[in-house]
Formats: structure tokens, sequence, C-alpha cells
């Protein structure tokens, strides 16, 4: 059954309309136990369908060892959104932006903003955070808890995937609260967005850019 | 809750411009700051509209029941209808942005948001409000460890667990509401002897077995180290003490304007509401406002569109008068 309307599609359609370099949705499902796997290859096939520049690969998470490795995934379903970085796409950048569980309700414009923000090439970040998260040598996971209904979460999501973007030992992934109740359980995540950094640092809301990245230079 | 789809909102608007001395500043996007944006629009005003993030308190309403010409539409949904009808007209958007001030200068006012400042020949106001605080011990300490104002954020966290509603307006049984397909088991704690929100609502809650309505009560204190273990609930009338263990606390004992915006400049009443006639004219000549920031009794999402029209009908007269 298709997820996305056709006004849906229509809107998504003219979005993806300015992406320049190919990109590519990097799916992990498995046939038992995950409830929303289907609905993850739909809407990658899906989007796919909207733009000639986004091509998607899937993998079975126990069987595809060797990728489920590369992209370290460890849940499913879990997207990875890699990017061409010259224009007759010989190489590709995995940026470690991940999307751990369905994307969709408000979560659905922090996917559509990484699969742009990967295919155009810019982060949007000031130059003043860019420098600083320059000063970044070590690994930084951030890993950003969400529920689809919550208009505050894409502006933290968005944010940690400009990070990762900027810098390659810093990866973001959103988790879709609900989802991954376990999880969500393990962090104390009792309101959202909450932010874990490196296991270490948490924090509930989305902060502005200069506090935000004061938290992982703290790191 | 249905799946949808959200996608952003940033196809037409052109960028805001510090260079330039615009017709009318509109502070906020709710309904009365959209609904003045399309009226100064259609009058040709050059306008600015500036707010930390499109569509005000409605997109934290889950259903909508009493806007006229829907007989149900979602917050989201419709905060989606009313940006694509100012999306139609030239307005310039900031959005995004942290705290601004209103400053009012010779025969201009100025919008300082930090490091940028904008200037225009009018203002119209319309902030709205934020939730407000219970103002009890633990409430801070436990915000985002069981402690939340947003149900429709954080309700899908509760599932199958025991939740208090705080309040009894319909912001607490809207919540109350969004809570049923989760919680386990809702309490609503109300300080007054009745339940102030709509009759409907309350025919859903009571429908649903979930809930135990206290009346006559405050709570006192909000238990917990880690997480929320359980509150104190004290009755008014017996002072009767009542311990309950519990997960979550959801607060909605209404809400404070955002008149900050103009503090010190504008009469406001002893809630820190602007003061309005019934013309949404300020104390100031040029400064107009609408919607929930204002003094005007009913909170209502069609009383803050009609307030924003006439805001901005307002502003565009004054505006011919100084041309």
């Amino acid at each position: 059954m298709p997820l996305l309307d056709d006004k849906v599609k229509e809107s998504v359609k003219t979005l993806l309309s300015v992406l320049t370099r190919n990109v590519k949705l990097i799916v992990f499902t498995q046939e038992k136990e995950c409830s929303t796997c289907m609905d993850a290859i739909v809407l990658a096939e899906e989007m796919a369908a909207l733009s000639g520049k986004i091509s998607i690969e899937k993998y079975d998470f126990g069987i595809d060892k060797n990728k489920t490795d590369q992209f370290k995934i460890d849940k499913v379903p879990s997207f990875a959104i890699i990017g061409a970085t010259d224009s007759s796409s010989s190489q590709w950048k995995d940026y470690g932006i991940k999307f751990s569980g369905i994307p969709a309700g408000y979560e659905f414009t922090s996917f559509l903003n990484a699969i742009k923000m990967v295919s155009l090439g810019n982060s949007e970040l000031s130059q003043k955070t860019k420098d600083a998260l320059k000063t970044i040598n070590k690994p930084i996971n951030i890993k950003i808890f969400v529920t689809l209904t919550c208009p505050y979460c894409p502006t933290a999501v968005m944010l940690a995937n400009r990070f990762a973007f900027e810098n390659d030992l810093i990866s973001a992934e959103m988790i879709e609260s609900a989802e991954f109740t376990d999880l969500a359980k393990k962090y104390n995540v009792y309101g959202v967005p909450k932010i874990v950094i490196n296991e270490n640092i948490q924090f509930e809301g989305a902060l502005p850019e200069d506090l935000f990245l004061a938290k992982i230079l703290s790191a | 809750m249905d799946i949808f789809f959200e996608v952003p909102k940033d196809v037409k608007i052109t960028s805001p411009s510090t260079d330039k001395l615009y017709d009318v500043i509109i502070a906020g996007s709710g309904p009365a700051g959209m609904t003045a944006s399309v009226y100064c629009s259609r009058k040709k005003l050059d306008t600015l509209l500036i707010t930390k993030d499109v569509g005000g308190q409605v997109v934290w309403t889950s259903g909508i029941e009493n806007y006229m010409g829907y007989q149900y539409i979602t917050g989201r949904d419709l905060s989606e209808k009313f940006y694509q009808q100012i999306e139609q007209f030239p307005i310039s958007l900031l959005k995004d942005v942290g705290p601004c001030h209103l400053e009012k200068l010779e025969n201009k006012f100025a919008v300082n948001c930090g490091e940028k400042k904008y200037y225009s020949k009018s203002v119209i106001v319309a902030t709205g409000k934020r939730n407000r605080e219970l103002g009890v011990n633990g409430e801070k300490e436990l915000l985002g460890r069981g402690v939340t104002y947003c149900s429709v954020c954080d309700a899908p966290l509760f599932k199958d667990k025991i939740v208090a509603i705080i309040g009894g307006g319909n912001s607490a049984l809207t919540a109350a509401i969004d809570l049923i397909s989760y919680a386990s088991k809702i309490f609503i704690i109300n300080i007054l002897d009745n339940l102030q929100g709509d009759e409907v609502f309350l025919d859903k809650i009571k429908n649903s077995n979930k809930a135990e309505i206290i009346l006559s009560s405050e709570v006192s204190k909000i238990k917990g180290t880690e997480k929320v273990e359980g509150i104190t609930v004290k009755n008014r009338k017996t002072s009767q003490i009542r311990e309950i263990e519990l997960d979550g606390v959801f607060i909605e004992v209404g809400l404070m304007p955002n008149s900050e915006f103009a503090n010190n400049l504008l009469n406001m009443n002893d809630q820190k509401e602007i003061v309005v006639d019934c013309n949404c004219k300020t104390s100031i000549d040029g400064i107009f406002a609408c919607g929930d920031v204002t003094a005007v009794l009913d909170k209502q999402i069609i009383i803050a569109c009609g307030e924003g029209a006439k805001a901005a009908l307002s502003a565009y007269r004054y505006l011919l008068g100084i041309k």
C-alpha cells in the first residue's frame, strides 16, 4: 500500500527538483519481528520514484553482515543517506547520517532536508560553527530520540545531521522512540527531542546552533 | 494517530532585508499573525513576518472542532492551510529567530533580533501565549524526566503508563484525549470544583474508562529522583492529602502572554496582556496587537483570526494617514 498520497508526492517532487548530485538511500530491514520494515522499503521506493537523483539499496539485517557492519547498523528499519562526491557518481560518501524507524510525521521534513543537504553539498551552518566543528578530533555519536508528532524534534535532528555532514568523525542518528521502546527506556526518554552524545551527555529540547555545538565540544 | 508526512515549508516566500523600511512588521505566526499577513498582503503592504516557529499554539492542538468550515481538522493541518494561504503572497519571512524586541524610533519602529534589526512604519504584535508553569517542587527538576508541557509530542512515550494531567480547561482535556490511546490510567487534577473544558471532550474521556477526575485539589509536589515517581495531591476543602504513584505529569494550567516583545512600551493589564481598543490599536500610534497576546477575553482560533484581520486593516488605515 502506498505511503505518500498524491498531494505529498507533488510537493516532494518540487522540493527534490533542486537536487544536483546523486543520493543513495540504503535501507536495512528484516523479514521477521519488524512491523514497519515493509513500510521502510515502500517509503524508499516511493522517494526514488520522485527524483532521478535518488537510488536505493536494500539489505537484510541478518544476512548482509558486511553492510550492517560498514554502516554500523544495530536496529531495523534503518536508513543511511549517502551522497555522490562528484557529478559522475564515481565515488560515494557516508556522512554518518541515519534514520532509525520510519521518518514519517514531522520527521519527514528532517529526512527530506538530509537528502537535500547531501545532494547540494551545503550544511548551511554558520562559518563560526563550521570552524569549531573542524577542531573535533575524536568520534562523536549523536542520538536524537523523537516522536513523529513532535513539532520541535526536526530542529534537533536537522542540526545534528548538519554537524555530521561537516565532520567525518561525527555521526547522527534519529531514533523513533515509539518504535524502539526498549532503547527509549534504556536512555530514560520521557520527553522529546532527547539528545544523547557519546553516551555521557544527555539533554532534552531543541537547542539553538551555538548551544548544541557547545554540548558537542564538551563531549 | 494516522500516519502523516510533513513537507518542509520554505518554497515561495522571500528573505527578509535589514536595509529597507517595511510598511508593516508582523511579529508571530499563529492564526492572528498569519491572518494579518494575508490581509496586509492583499492591501499590497510591504510586509515582513517575524516568527520563532511557524504555526503558533495551534500546531500543538490535536483536533479542532470549532473552526468554521471544518467539522474536524487537526491543528497541524489547519496551520498548514493557513501557511499555504500566506504563501500565495509576496511577503518576507524571518523564522527560527530567538527573542526579538520592539523599539520605537522617530517616525518608525525597529524590531531588534540580536545581531540584526528590521525597520517598519507600523507593527502588528501577534506573539501569542506560552504554557504557564505550575510552580511546585519537582517540576523544574523532573522536566523531561516525566514532567512535560507537550502532550502531542510526548504522549507516545507513556504507553501502558500511569499519568496525571494538571488543569481542567480545554488544553487539559485535549491532552487527556491525546493520552487515551497510550496511557493505562489518566488522573485529571483540577484546582476548581469542576472542569471548564468543553463537554464534548469530557464525553470522550469518560467513555475511555481510563480517567479518574480529582476536583478541588492541587498538586503540591512532584516526586522522583531520576524520573517522576509520584505526586502529592491536597484537597483544598478537606486538606486531605493523597499520594499517587505514577510515571508522567502533563501540565496544562493555562498560558502566559509572550508580551516581553513589547515590554515597557505598551499598556498591559495585570496579566501582562496587551490592552487594545476595538480596532486592535495599542497605546502607541502605529502599533497594533491581536490574538492571544492581547487582553481580548476569549482565546479561540477563530477569534484570533478575526482580530488579525482587524489589526491589519487598522494598520492599513494608519499607513494611509501617514503617507
